[in-house]
């Protein structure tokens, strides 16, 4: 057995010849008003390890790390620092403590420098001139995280502005580090290179606590796993012989759904039909830049279109391009053998587009309304919600109920705000409202981003399903594994162009995304060396 | 979930409550620092409430508080600060006054081209900051400040003798004429005086704006760009037209402001006509939080407020006592609201919580209903 599980408090599994411990949580309890958000939570992390804290969203990993951090006061529980007891009532604290969090969104000023925004907040510690600089470049060397002191912020990409943030954590002088979920951003090349970091600290002594849900990476890169389910600690596996799948069982306490749909339903109907679609946009700096050039796709009837790619390299624009929300320079979009490229969105919506948008916040939700309201909007004009101009609430009511039912949405009632659910639950809501419309293409983009794995196979259901129906999607997606699983055609999106494309049954994560970063271009083969699979057998976005 | 909803009407009693008693509190602790009984002049004041002709007053200026507050949350309910309320009914008021003494029609067509007029005139000037908006991105609230002090200028400038004014005989005021009989509104007649007969008109067309904003698929469009813009916009709603359109109605709304006592009282547009109704507006629908049920409470209030602190004057206190009293509400208001609506999200989060722990998910419900 790779895991063992944990009977009771305290007694947690320790490899034998054990060296000191970094950190130990003894008996963690933390109530919020009428949740328990933590239950005798018992972690002993060994100093010099990189230790992975898996479970799903919502099991109380945050809050566990707030309480380490000292961002919470824990109601019961001892928590210990290199053996000796501690209780810290601030994150200063911590750091005093030398534990030190890297969080999920980066903390940075874009219009700084490296070097401005690591002494922002420390000049006590070595000054804010040449003293912080050797400093800086110091700890850099030493653990091989290449950080320039005077590079501006905002130039940098999402790998270099994490490498800052662990940076700015070990000048404070941390030993222990919080990362949370420090994969969600990086293609996989970037995750390499972090956890080659990660590596380098711990072979100098530093402690790593390693926060995820993404049981592959941490198998590569933990030494030790903790599972947490529940608001409780469930048990504890050696990465040397577990398998994502025990994990993944331990994890949710059931089988682990996966995205792969194999049974081919692509029909040679073609639903939605995008050529030569252009859009430039003015940058902050009065450049004009080409975010979308030569867009030509199709996607048939019964057809899932993945589309990879680096955040921020025109999946933006396309979507709302397709939405109707940007008006394209040029180009020309069929749905179902009708041109729309110049209808309204709301025109596009009436005729079959359903929208799962990657920011459910900011493009899919009244978070202050209830949530039948919610199920109202972007389909006002169809029913059951409204007749001739007049809303009918009582059949949006019944509507919202089944949908709530039928997609396993976790509400005590209609009534509530979108705001009180949580992030899975209201993305259940989403997909379950823009299905019940019959759409004909669906835009799913991140369809599963910060959502639970119970959530996440509901919602993949969903999607298999309405395709063997004759639905076209196209799906974004930063998770790779989701992108290859789902999908029927794979493209890759880069600088707003479509650059290669790829046969999910054939390719692998790590060759898509060497083509994310531009490196491959045209068809890739799954073979041993990607950035060799520019053959002859070129695209027609390379043909132009 | 019944008890989401007694919640709900809870905490939205809570934010007014909450707001009037401290605005209460804060002025007599103004009128304690003054150096005044803190308690006389508001014991004052609802005495003068208990006079019929002082009620008919409030009556009257509560119904004009009520449109002018209607206009300003029309556009609040979409995000759109309308401060030229203000300068739209005055315009429009002068406007439909010319024209309205300019005519002569049969009694009810007389009335309704007047009305026509005054909204058309409120539409005109509040597009105007309508198209500035939706065109070049000009904030709402500095284009309609400004369209206040330009509707100052036009006004004076049309109302002088040698334009559109008149000037009644041994008078120095300047009037736009006066309007015959047929335009004249109908009141209802009380032994304290004449209830002007459109605030009849106004207070239903509380029920209209309700109907409208909650009913119609365009009342939801126009709350869903007020509760989150990038959402109404991806849900279907084209922003340019939905800022167009609310600053429209909300001028036209604007522009019926000056009818109650135009139509029923004054018959023409002269030097007296009240200034700062349009101001007064914002805070009444601040304080009745865009809901027809609370402006018509808080126009009350207000119109309360302004009629009986007239009479501190008699009994030694300024009677600007009421003034400050109006500033204070405006600032407990804004404050109160947001500590409310924390509280309830917060409140409704952690609820929401408990009642999945407890595992009385819908869900489960309905499962058991079914069986």
């Amino acid at each position: 057995m790779a895991f063992q599980l944990l009977p009771r408090q305290g007694e947690c599994v320790i490899n034998a010849s054990s060296p000191p411990l970094a950190v130990e949580l003894n008996g963690i309890t933390k109530r919020f008003p009428g949740v328990v958000a933590n239950k005798d939570i018992a972690i002993s992390v060994r100093k010099g390890t990189v230790h992975a804290l898996i479970g799903e969203n919502g099991a109380g990993k945050s809050t566990l790390m707030k309480i380490l951090y000292g961002m919470q006061k824990p109601d019961e529980g001892t928590i210990a620092v290199d053996g000796e007891q501690v209780s810290f009532s601030s994150p200063g604290d911590a750091i005093a403590r030398g534990i030190g969090m890297v969080h999920q969104h980066f903390m940075l000023a874009d219009n700084l420098t490296v070097l401005e925004n690591v002494v922002l907040g420390g000049e006590k510690l070595y000054g804010i001139g040449a003293k912080a600089r050797k400093k800086i470049v110091e700890i850099s060397d030493a653990y091989g995280l290449g950080v320039r002191p005077d590079a501006l912020v905002e130039d940098l990409g999402v790998a270099d502005r994490q490498r800052v943030e662990i940076l700015k954590v070990l000048y404070r002088g941390a030993r222990t580090l919080i990362l949370d979920e420090p994969t969600a951003v990086l293609v996989p090349q970037e995750v390499d290179a972090l956890f080659d970091n990660l590596r380098e600290l711990k072979a100098e002594g530093l402690t790593v606590i390693f926060i995820s849900h993404k049981l592959g990476e941490v198998l590569k890169v933990a030494d030790d796993i903790t599972v947490i389910r529940r608001g409780t600690t469930v048990g504890t596996a050696d990465p040397k012989t577990a398998t994502t799948k025990q994990l993944a069982e331990l994890m949710v306490g059931s089988e682990l759904p996966t995205p792969e749909t194999r049974e081919s339903t692509v029909t040679d109907v073609a639903m939605l039909k995008v050529q030569d679609l252009r859009l430039a946009a003015t940058d902050p700096d009065g450049v004009v830049r080409e975010v979308l050039a030569g867009i030509d796709f199709t996607i048939h009837k019964g057809e899932v279109l993945g589309i990879a790619g680096v955040e921020g390299n025109g999946q933006t624009e396309l979507i709302e391009a397709l939405m109707g929300m940007v008006l394209p320079d040029g180009g020309v979009i069929t749905l179902d053998g009708k041109d729309i490229s110049t209808m309204p969105t709301r025109g596009r919506r009436e005729g079959g587009i359903g929208y799962i948008p990657e920011d459910r916040h900011r493009h899919a939700l009244l978070l202050e309304s209830p949530l039948w309201e919610n199920r109202i909007l972007g389909h006002v004009t169809e029913a059951p919600n409204s007749k001739r101009g007049i809303l009918d609430p009582k059949a949006a009511r019944k509507d919202t109920e089944r949908i709530v039912r039928e997609y396993d949405v976790r509400t005590p009632g209609i009534e509530v705000t979108a705001a009180s659910l949580s992030g899975g639950n209201q993305q259940k809501l989403i997909v379950g409202r823009e299905m019940s419309h019959n759409p004909k293409f669906l835009i799913a983009a991140h369809p599963t981003r910060g959502v639970d794995v119970g959530a996440q196979a509901q919602i993949w259901d969903a999607i298999r399903e309405a395709r063997r129906e004759g639905l076209a999607v196209l799906l974004i997606s930063a998770d790779l594994d989701e992108l290859i699983g789902l999908s029927d055609t794979l493209r890759v999106i880069y600088r707003g162009r479509l650059v290669a494309d790829a046969d999910p049954a054939t390719i692998t994560p790590e060759e898509l995304g060497t083509a994310m970063t531009g490196a491959a271009r045209g068809h890739l083969e799954a073979t041993d060396n990607p950035s060799a699979a520019a053959d002859g057998d070129t695209t027609e976005d390379e043909a132009r | 979930m019944k008890k989401f909803d007694k919640d709900r009407l809870l905490l939205a009693a809570a934010g007014p409550a909450l707001a009037l008693i401290s605005a209460f509190v804060l002025t007599m602790i103004v009128l304690a620092a003054s150096g005044v009984d803190p308690i006389d002049p508001l014991r004052i004041m609802i005495d003068q409430a208990g006079y019929e002709d002082v009620q008919v007053l409030i009556v009257n200026q509560a119904g004009i508080y009520f449109l002018a507050a209607l206009a300003v949350a029309i556009g609040f309910r979409m995000n759109l600060f309308n401060i030229g309320v203000d300068g739209q009914y005055r315009l429009a008021a002068m406007v439909s006054a010319v024209v309205g003494a300019k005519v002569a029609l049969p009694g009810p067509l007389h009335i309704l081209l007047i009305v026509l007029v005054a909204m058309v005139t409120g539409a005109f000037w509040s597009g105007i900051a309508g198209i500035l908006k939706a065109r070049r991105g000009v904030s709402e609230v500095v284009s309609t400040i400004m369209l206040n002090a330009i509707a100052t200028s036009v006004i004076a400038w049309l109302l002088l003798p040698k334009n559109l004014g008149v000037q009644p005989a041994g008078s120095n005021d300047l009037t736009t004429g006066d309007i015959p009989e047929s335009g004249w509104f109908p009141a209802l007649s009380l032994p304290g005086g004449d209830i002007y007969g459109f605030t009849f008109v106004a207070f239903a067309l509380g029920v209209v704006y309700w109907f409208v904003l909650n009913r119609t698929r365009f009342g939801f469009d126009l709350r869903a760009s007020g509760a989150s813009e990038s959402a109404a916009q991806a849900s279907g709603v084209e922003p340019k037209k939905m800022i167009m359109t609310a600053m429209l109605i909300s001028g036209a709304v604007a522009g019926l402001t000056g009818m109650p006592l135009l139509l029923g009282e004054s018959h023409t547009y002269n030097l007296s006509f009240p200034l700062g109704i349009g101001f007064t507006g914002i805070t009444v629908a601040l304080l009745g939080r865009n809901n027809p049920v609370g402006i018509l409470f808080s126009a009350f209030l207000l119109a309360f407020i302004d009629k009986s602190s007239a009479g501190l004057d008699q009994n030694g206190y300024a009677k600007e006592i009421g003034t400050i009293m109006q500033g204070l509400i405006v600032i407990a208001v804004v404050v109160s609201y947001e500590l409310v609506r924390r509280y309830g999200i917060r409140r409704q989060q952690q609820k929401v919580g408990e009642e999945l722990a407890a595992g009385h998910a819908l869900k489960t419900d309905s499962k058991e209903v079914a069986a």
